[in-house]
C-alpha cells in the first residue's frame, strides 16, 4: 500500500495520505497483532480453561462438585466473611473520606499512605500478622486460650484477614471523589437548616453512589477471592473454615480437577461480572467516578 | 451557639474550622479502625523483628533455603516486571491510539488479573502449562517445561502484573500532545525517530512507575504461583511459600523474619515510585 505522511490529514486521488501522527499501517498491525496474541495468550487462554476444565466431563459432573456438603459448607462460608468484611470496610470508608475529604487538618497525606498500606503487604504477611497478634504463640494467644476464644484457625481470623486485604478500596475510591466534589453543596444544605445526617443521606450520598457502588464491587471481588491470607488463618478445617478458593486448592491437590474448577467457574463468573460492572460505571457513570483514583 | 464561642473552640481545634460536623466521630472511628485493623497488627510484626535484631534477621536470610527463595523471588519478579514493561506498553499503546473492532472489549480484559481470584489463576495457568495442557503439549515436544519450573514463576507473574503497567501508562499515552508529534514530524524525523526521542521520554516515569507497580506485587504474590510452581526447595520456592512453610513447622520468628525483608522490599519499591513521580512532576509536570 502506498502511504504518504502529511501534517494534516487529507485525501487525494489515487494515494492514501495519511497524518504524521499515526503509526504506518504495518506498524499498526504488527502491534496490533502483538497486543492480540499476547492478552490471548496469557490473559484469554487462563480464563477459558477454567470453563473447559470444568465441563470436561459433561454437566453432571459439574453439577455433583456442588452437591458436596464440603463444597457447600465453602460457598456459604465465603458468603458470610464477604458480608461482613465488605460492609465493614464500607463504613470505614464512609467515615474516612468523610473526615479526610471535608476538613482540613495537618497529617492528612500521611493518613491516606496509611490506608493504602495493606495493598503493599503481601496477602501471606497479612495474614501472618494476626497469626502473630491471636495465635497460639502470639501477643495474645495465651489469654485467649485460657478464655477459650479462637480467632486463628477459625471464622474470626479469616474475616480479620479478609478485611485487612480489602481495606483500602472503598476508601481509597471516595476520598479522591469527595475532594473533587469538594464541600459547597453539603454547606449550602447545613446553611439551611438541614441536619449533619440528613445532608449526607440527601446531599452526599446521591454524589458518590457510583463511587461507592465502584469500589463496594472491587471489595466484594476481591474479598471473595481471597486466597494468601485465609490460606494462612484458615487452618484448612473442610466443612468449617475452608473458603471456595481454600476448596478448590484442596480439591486441585486431591486430582480432583472436575470439582475444583467447577468451584472456580464460580469465582471466574464473579470475575466476569465485576469486570463487566466495571466497565460499565466507567463508560456510563464515569463523570461520577474519581478521575485521580488508580484504577485498580 | 454564638460565633465567639464558635471561633475560640475552633481555634483550639484539630481540625481547620468548619461548618460541616461529625469531624470527631468520622476521624476517630476512622483512627481506630485504622489502628485495629492494620497498624497494630503491622506493628507487632515490627515488633517480633525487633526482637530478633538485625543479627537475627541476617541469620534467617542467610539460611540457604532462605536465601534462595528470597532470589527466586527477586529475580523472577524483576524478570516477570520487565516482560510487563514492554508488552504493557504495547498493549497500552494499541487501545489508546488505534481503533479497531473489540478494542473495549480487549480494554477491559485487561482488568481480569485484578479480578480472577489468584487461587483460580494458578490453577489455570498450572492446567494451561502442564505436560498434557494446551501449551504444556505442544512445549513438551520440543523439550519445553514451563510448568514446575522456574519458569513458571515467570508466567504466573507475568499475568499478576501486566495491568499495572497498561493502566499506569495508559493515561499518559492518550494525554501525548499531537502537536509535539507534528513538529518532530515536520523538522525532518521519521515516524520511528518521532516515537523514540519524543513520544516515549515523556512516558519513562510512568513506566517506571508501572515496572515498580508489577514487581512490589510481584514479589508478594503467592496463590497464582504456588500451582504452577512446583515449590522445590532451593529451586522454585517462593519467599511467600517459604512463609507458610516455616509457620507449619512453628518456626514464627522465621516466618517473621522472611516477612520483614519482604516488607522492606516491597517498601523500597513503593519509596521509589513515590520519588519517581516527585521527579516527574518537576520534569514533565504529570504523573
Amino acid at each position: 500500500m502506498s502511504e504518504i505522511a502529511v501534517t494534516s490529514s487529507g485525501r487525494s486521488r489515487g494515494v492514501k495520505f495519511r497524518p504524521v501522527t499515526q503509526d504506518s499501517s504495518f506498524a499498526r498491525y504488527t502491534l496490533i497483532a502483538t497486543a492480540v496474541l499476547f492478552l490471548a495468550l496469557f490473559l484469554f487462554a487462563p480464563l477459558a480453561i477454567v470453563f473447559v476444565e470444568a465441563f470436561s466431563k459433561g454437566i453432571g459432573p459439574f453439577l455433583t462438585a456442588f452437591g458436596d456438603p464440603d463444597a457447600r459448607a465453602a460457598i456459604r462460608l465465603t458468603l458470610l466473611v464477604a458480608a461482613i468484611s465488605v460492609p465493614a470496610n464500607l463504613v470505614f470508608g464512609l467515615a474516612a473520606s468523610w473526615s479526610i475529604a471535608k476538613f482540613s487538618f495537618p497529617g492528612k497525606s500521611v493518613l491516606i499512605t496509611l490506608i493504602d498500606l495493606p495493598f503493599s503487604v503481601s496477602p501471606v504477611v497479612a495474614g501472618l500478622v494476626y497469626v502473630l497478634v491471636f495465635g497460639g504463640q502470639g501477643l495474645f494467644g495465651p489469654w485467649l486460650a485460657a478464655h477459650g476464644v479462637q480467632i486463628i484457625f477459625a471464622v474470626p481470623g479469616i474475616v480479620l484477614a479478609t478485611i485487612f486485604v480489602t481495606f483500602p478500596f472503598v476508601a481509597r475510591e471516595l476520598i479522591p471523589l469527595m475532594e473533587e466534589q469538594g464541600k459547597i453543596e453539603e454547606e449550602a444544605a447545613l446553611t439551611l437548616g438541614a441536619s449533619g445526617f440528613k445532608t449526607f443521606l440527601t446531599v452526599t450520598l446521591p454524589n458518590i453512589k457510583w463511587g461507592l457502588l465502584y469500589g463496594v464491587l472491587l471489595c466484594n471481588a476481591r474479598a471473595m477471592g481471597e486466597f494468601g491470607a485465609v490460606s494462612v488463618v484458615s487452618g484448612h478445617i473442610r466443612g468449617l473454615t475452608n473458603t471456595i478458593p481454600l476448596q478448590v486448592e484442596i480439591l486441585y491437590n486431591e486430582y480432583n480437577n472436575v470439582a475444583a474448577f467447577a468451584l472456580a467457574v464460580l469465582l471466574a463468573g464473579l470475575a466476569l461480572v465485576t469486570l463487566g460492572l466495571k466497565t460499565f460505571l466507567e463508560w456510563r457513570h464515569a463523570d461520577a467516578l474519581s478521575g485521580r483514583a488508580r484504577r485498580h | 451557639m454564638t460565633s465567639p464561642s464558635l471561633v475560640g473552640k475552633n481555634a483550639r481545634r484539630f481540625a481547620a474550622p468548619s461548618v460541616i460536623p461529625g469531624f470527631g466521630l468520622t476521624f476517630g472511628y476512622t483512627l481506630i479502625y485504622l489502628g485495629v485493623i492494620v497498624l497494630f497488627p503491622l506493628a507487632t510484626l515490627i515488633w517480633w523483628s525487633s526482637g530478633l535484631g538485625f543479627s537475627g534477621l541476617y541469620a534467617i536470610a542467610s539460611e540457604p533455603r532462605v536465601a534462595a527463595s528470597l532470589r527466586t523471588t527477586f529475580f523472577i519478579s524483576f524478570a516477570a516486571a520487565f516482560v510487563d514493561l514492554f508488552f504493557g506498553l504495547i498493549v497500552a499503546w494499541v487501545l489508546t491510539r488505534y481503533d479497531f473492532p473489540g478494542r473495549r472489549l480487549l480494554d477491559a480484559f485487561v482488568d481480569l488479573p485484578f479480578a480472577l481470584p489468584t487461587a483460580v489463576a494458578g490453577i489455570s495457568l498450572a492446567a494451561l502449562y502442564s505436560p498434557n495442557g494446551w501449551f504444556g503439549a505442544p512445549l513438551a515436544d520440543y523439550d519445553i517445561k514451563i510448568a514446575f519450573t522456574r519458569w513458571g514463576i515467570l508466567v504466573a507473574l507475568i499475568f499478576i502484573g501486566l495491568p499495572f503497567v497498561v493502566r499506569t501508562v495508559q493515561p499518559i499515552i492518550s494525554e501525548l500532545e499531537a502537536e509535539l508529534e507534528e513538529a518532530s514530524a515536520t523538522l525532518g524525523a521519521g515516524r520511528l525517530q518521532t516515537v523514540i526521542r519524543v513520544m516515549l521520554p515523556p512516558l519513562a516515569p510512568a513506566l517506571l512507575t508501572g515496572f515498580a507497580l508489577a514487581f512490589a506485587r510481584s514479589i508478594g504474590e503467592y496463590g497464582s504461583v504456588i500451582f504452577i510452581a512446583g515449590n522445590i526447595a532451593y529451586v522454585s520456592e517462593i519467599a511467600p511459600l517459604l512463609i507458610v512453610v516455616k509457620l507449619e513447622q512453628y518456626d514464627v520468628p522465621g516466618a517473621t523474619g522472611i516477612a520483614t525483608i519482604m516488607l522492606a522490599i516491597s517498601f523500597a519499591a513503593l519509596l521509589l515510585i513515590n520519588l519517581v513521580q516527585a521527579w516527574s512532576r518537576r520534569r514533565f509536570g504529570h504523573v
